[in-house]
């Protein structure tokens, strides 16, 4: 080859090379993404500048839920070396092993550990006392530092399900939202996850440098990536906080429910679920401890929130819906009645009934509570042939009603987790008796709450919500105010029910009336107010009758309707009804005036001894 | 002939003075951002890195205007006695030098220290131009043994005595020099570097064809042969090399003959490098080991993986245009150790990005270039045959230093012509090229 030529050979060889490594660079550099996280990882600290979470205040004013101050102790496992684990172990308290499961569940190994540049919340939520013990010896434990944040902290040990709790964010979360990070707390229940936007505030960063031996150099850019944090909105609980203490000392020692709302707004006075703990248990480094030990009781399940999950029979205070049904529908009017031989007559006796006068008319029937002639009326309803071609018909008419009063469905209030309860479907029945094969005779127990109904607290509350307000309700909710905005629109939306006619409920509210004057429900009698009500005694399959009330006062411009159910306790007038009128009375006078009575509530336990009670007939 | 200009830049190529002044230039601004601290910064503080650079910028420029004062016949007059002084002043360092960093390659005055492994190559380049330039009538096996000699001396003494076997590859260059004067052929240096392939190969993938010997089962056999893809590509390649020679080229005795031993020596590399492999020192099998990303100890990553996973994190968060000038933070912070000496390249790709890397290789090729068609302008053979060796050792340096900071190749210590901090490279790469500069002033007044 010529000598001559080889130059460009040369220069080819060369320039091919050098073209080999700007490619190379502008892999790395442009296209591969990796280094540029790792070197973000390694030169900047991301100190996170956490917000307080927003106060909660209940009706008054009187604040329910706060902040304390916490620490987490974090870690950097790459920079541990030289740690003095054993001391540390010893303070928090620890194993050594369990100290080092930790690092392995941050890191995947020990090995990897060393090198893993990467904070963990090693011990979260430590309070004032532990971290000042940590702060002594804090030079001694490389890797380790301490990050205040604050937890929450409740001014009565009420309402713990309601307000909810907050938690350490699960890593599905973290995955795929663009806001938490691993550590993170947020709301996990009742108003804590409800309005965990609100609350929350935003959290703001601090980039600082650090250089390879971990020492920070300063904010990045003199902090203009910095963002501050921004403080969480205050919230006004709709909750009366001392009705709320009142009716959970009430229902000390009982299982059950109670929801009591205002009708005139959609807010919830009171929201009790019953056995009940004390929200601050749920709070700190001793959170796990407590959380085991509640989720542990199986017979209380102190963490189920019976007031908004629980699904209940509605026993006897379903009467009036049917009432209300067939008024609208036109196939009962005041004047009807029926007679009641200590049963329903055309099915031999069933349901069963207890002795009072009859025939009684509709009012009479309402304040006796009388089985036998909220049977005709049902079967009147959904028997109707001139109007449905057939009882499947009927009932689908029927049921439609029933959903309009928010039961069945969701309400759509602002709290998590709330339960739908059940208005059995044309399927349901299907699959029981056969497809199209049973009559109004097989559901007959519809007609007074029973068969498959379930209906929570609040859902029997807010039916009588609607009866209060003669056709409509506002959906329940328990957050009135948010920082300084006005309460949301759809607070302020009335839900019509499909019982139209006014008249419909005056006629039905005549005979709750006359329940607390003449009937079943003359304990929930407050003198001076004229109370309206209607007891129920719900069969249940599991055990015996739980025990129903429903009420609302005063008859005119009613100001709070309540619904409280106590499980297996019998009679709806032994435990539900004096309940429920104690807490009326409070609410209403403020005062009580019956000591005698809410003496007997207070202590009742029908936990430990077991309820008394127990009888077939509903009243 | 006498009629010289009085002028010391008479003909001067200036465009390579030009890239030689751009480039000293923006080493020195990334040797200031490497050990740049906002709080201490003090260009006038002598003992600081910025500062001794600057003087040795100063004594570089100095002595590069003094090359060119120098007559040329200077350096043709005394190419042997150049390279046998600097070859004496590389056994002395052994026995006189200091030791820095467990190395005694390094001379100390004061505070500034010199390396005379860096002056061989200039040295040896001179003296392979003096041999080959002089000899006419030579046989070709023993031109080929002597200038093999006069580039082995060096390496000899740089690799045993003073243990820097890095600095020593830098003479692989002279084989271009060897491949354009005709003494090397094109396919040896292509067989070299295929031979180079086997051998990475055979250490990337060990085993994988051994295993193969004693399995009978046929599915087996083809599953490793699935699973070890290179193997099949790196096997293609030589049966297609093999078959073009043995087709299209003359089918003689000597042919065949020769192919079959280029084949055994492909196959012994392949096989025998992951056993040569273990021989090798603990630091060179760390390197290697952890280059090809071959499993090792905690330990050994640690300690050899550590520098180019910080390099490639430095030059890879740069992106398209870097974190600008002063701005970096895996240099500034010290992620990267050695940064301102071998792996300057970091502070470039941090701070300048894409551009700035790609504009720097680029400048690189171009004065390269520049340097390849300077010399075949040359009507003396001495003045080419240096040029072309210059050109070379730019050319190893460039691909070597930046191949070890992208991990392209294993870590090998040795610097950024004009860029990495260090006075001797500095200064040694300043005469290795105004020497050529100045004869290539002179090529009109040479006679062949």
């Amino acid at each position: 080859m010529n000598p001559a030529t080889k130059r460009y050979i040369l220069i080819a060889f060369a320039t091919v090379v050098v073209l080999l490594y700007v490619f190379r660079l502008f892999y790395i550099q442009v296209v591969d993404d990796r280094y540029k996280l790792d070197a973000a990882n390694q030169a900047f600290l991301y100190v996170t500048d956490y917000p307080p979470r927003g106060t909660i205040y209940d009706r008054n004013g009187k604040k329910m839920v706060f902040n304390q101050v916490a620490y987490d102790l974090m870690v950097v496992p790459r920079d541990m070396k030289g740690c003095d684990t054993i001391g540390l172990s010893k303070i928090l308290g620890i194993s050594k092993e369990e100290f080092e499961k930790r690092l392995i569940k941050f890191s995947g190994s020990l090995k990897e550990s060393s090198k893993d540049y990467r904070t963990y919340i090693f011990e979260s939520q430590m309070l004032p006392e532990l971290n000042a013990r940590i702060q002594e010896r804090l030079y001694k434990f490389n890797g380790f530092f301490v990050q205040a944040r604050t937890v929450r902290k409740y001014t009565y040990p009420i309402a713990a399900h309601l307000l909810g709790y907050v938690g350490e964010v699960n890593q599905s979360i973290v995955d795929t939202s663009d806001y938490y990070k691993s550590g993170d707390y947020l709301g996990q229940s009742g108003i804590e996850k409800g309005y965990e936007n609100e609350l929350r505030g935003k959290k703001g960063v601090q980039i600082k440098m650090r250089d390879v031996h971990n020492n920070i150099k300063g904010s990045f850019k003199n902090g203009k990536y910095d963002t501050a944090s921004v403080k969480g909105e205050d919230l006004v609980c709709t909750l009366d906080a001392e009705l709320q203490l009142y009716a959970e000392n009430l229902m000390k020692n009982k299982i059950g429910g109670i929801a009591a709302i205002d009708p005139s707004t959609g807010e919830v006075l009171v929201l009790v679920t019953s056995p009940t703990y004390d929200p601050n248990l749920l709070v700190g480094r001793d959170f796990p401890k407590n959380y085991m030990t509640l989720l542990r009781d199986s017979i209380g399940k102190p963490l189920f929130n019976r007031a908004l999950k629980s699904r209940y029979p509605p026993g006897s205070t379903f009467k009036l819906m049917n009432a209300l049904i067939g008024l609208q529908e036109g196939v009962l009017s005041t004047a009807t009645a029926y007679p009641c031989n200590r049963g329903y007559p055309p099915l031999g006796g069933h349901p069963a009934c207890h002795a009072h006068g009859s025939p009684l008319s509709l009012d009479g029937a309402i304040a006796h509570s009388c089985n036998s002639y909220f049977s005709y009326v049902f079967r009147s309803i959904i028997d109707n042939r001139r109007k449905y071609k057939d009882v499947y018909a009927g009932y689908n008419a029927w049921r439609e009603y029933v959903l309009s009063f928010g039961v069945g469905k969701k309400i759509g209030t602002d709290l998590p987790f709330e339960d739908r309860g059940l208005v059995p479907d044309l399927k349901w029945f299907d699959n029981i008796h056969g497809v199209r094969r049973w009559s109004s005779a097989s559901v007959i127990s519809l007609g007074i709450g029973q068969d498959a109904l379930g209906v929570t607290p609040l859902q029997m509350c807010n039916i009588i919500c609607s009866i209060a307000n003669r056709g409509y309700y506002f959906t329940p909710h328990v957050i009135r105010k948010i920082g300084n905005n006005n309460p949301l629109a759809k607070w302020s939306l009335k839900n019509y029910t499909l019982v139209k006619d006014v008249s419909c409920y005056e006629a039905v509210i005549e005979g709750m009336a006359k329940a607390v004057t003449e009937g079943t429900s003359r304990i929930a009698l407050i003198p001076g107010i004229e109370v309206c009500a209607k007891t129920g005694t719900a069969e249940n399959p599991h055990g015996q009758d739980h025990s129903v009330f429903v009420c609302f006062a005063p008859r005119v411009n009613p100001k709070i309707c309540i619904a409280v159910l106590v499980e297996n306790a019998g009679f709806g007038a032994t435990w539900a009804a004096p309940i429920a009128s104690l807490i009326m009375e409070k609410y209403l006078t403020h005062k009580i005036t019956r000591p005698e009575l809410e003496k007997t509530m207070l202590e009742g336990d029908l936990i430990s001894k077991g309820p008394g009670v127990s009888k077939k007939a509903k009243r | 002939m006498r009629e010289k200009s009085e002028n010391i830049f008479y003909n001067v190529d200036w465009f390579t003075v030009a890239i030689y002044l751009l480039l000293i230039g923006m080493g020195w601004m990334n040797i200031y951002s490497a050990v740049y601290d906002k709080d201490t910064s003090n260009i006038f503080d002598v003992s600081r890195q910025e500062s001794k650079q600057m003087i040795f910028i100063g004594i570089s420029i100095v002595l590069a205007a003094s090359i060119l004062i120098i007559d040329a016949s200077f350096f043709t007059a005394t190419a042997f006695y150049l390279y046998g002084g600097i070859i004496l002043l590389n056994i002395a360092v052994r026995f006189l030098g200091s030791d820095i960093r467990g190395s005694h390659s390094w001379f100390k005055f004061g505070s500034l220290s010199l390396q005379p492994a860096e002056f061989a190559k200039w040295a040896t380049g001179l003296a392979m131009s003096k041999y080959l330039s002089s000899v006419t009538k030579a046989d070709v096996f023993n031109k080929l043994m002597i200038t093999l000699g006069i580039i082995a001396i060096p390496v000899f003494v740089i690799v045993f005595i003073q243990n820097e076997t890095g600095c020593a590859l830098v003479f692989a260059a002279f084989i271009f020099v060897m491949y354009r004067e005709g003494m090397i052929p094109g396919y040896i240096l292509m067989f070299g570097l295929l031979a180079a392939g086997a051998a990475v190969v055979g250490i990337k993938y060990p085993g994988t064809i051994v295993d193969l010997v004693p399995n009978t089962d046929p599915v087996k056999i083809a599953k490793i042969h699935l699973d070890s893809k290179p193997i099949i590509i790196w096997c293609s390649i030589l049966a297609a090399i093999g078959m073009a020679r043995l087709l299209f080229i003359r089918r003689t005795i000597k042919q065949i003959l020769f192919t079959s031993i280029v084949f055994s020596i492909f196959t012994g590399m392949f096989l025998s490098t992951p056993v040569v492999l273990e021989k090798l020192p603990d630091h060179m099998k760390g390197r290697i080991k952890c280059w090809l990303g071959l499993p090792v100890s905690r330990a050994m990553h640690d300690k050899y993986a550590y520098n180019t996973d910080q390099s490639m994190i430095a030059i890879g968060s740069g992106g398209w245009t870097g974190k600008g000038y002063l701005q970096g933070t895996q240099t500034k912070f010290r992620f990267v150790p050695e940064q301102e000496t071998d792996f300057i390249f970091c502070t470039v790709g941090e701070e300048w990005g894409f551009v700035g890397t790609a504009f720097l290789v680029i400048l690189y090729l171009v004065l390269i270039m520049r340097l390849i068609i300077m010399s075949e302008r040359q009507r003396s053979d001495f003045t080419r045959i240096y040029g072309y060796g210059v050109a070379a050792i730019f050319f190893i340096h460039l691909v070597v230093n930046v191949g070890m900071t992208v991990g392209l190749l294993p870590v090998i210590g040795i610097p950024l012509p004009f860029f990495s901090y260090g006075g001797s490279s500095l200064i040694s790469f300043t005469i290795l090229l105004f020497i050529f500069v100045k004869l290539d002033s002179h090529r009109l007044l040479v006679l062949r």
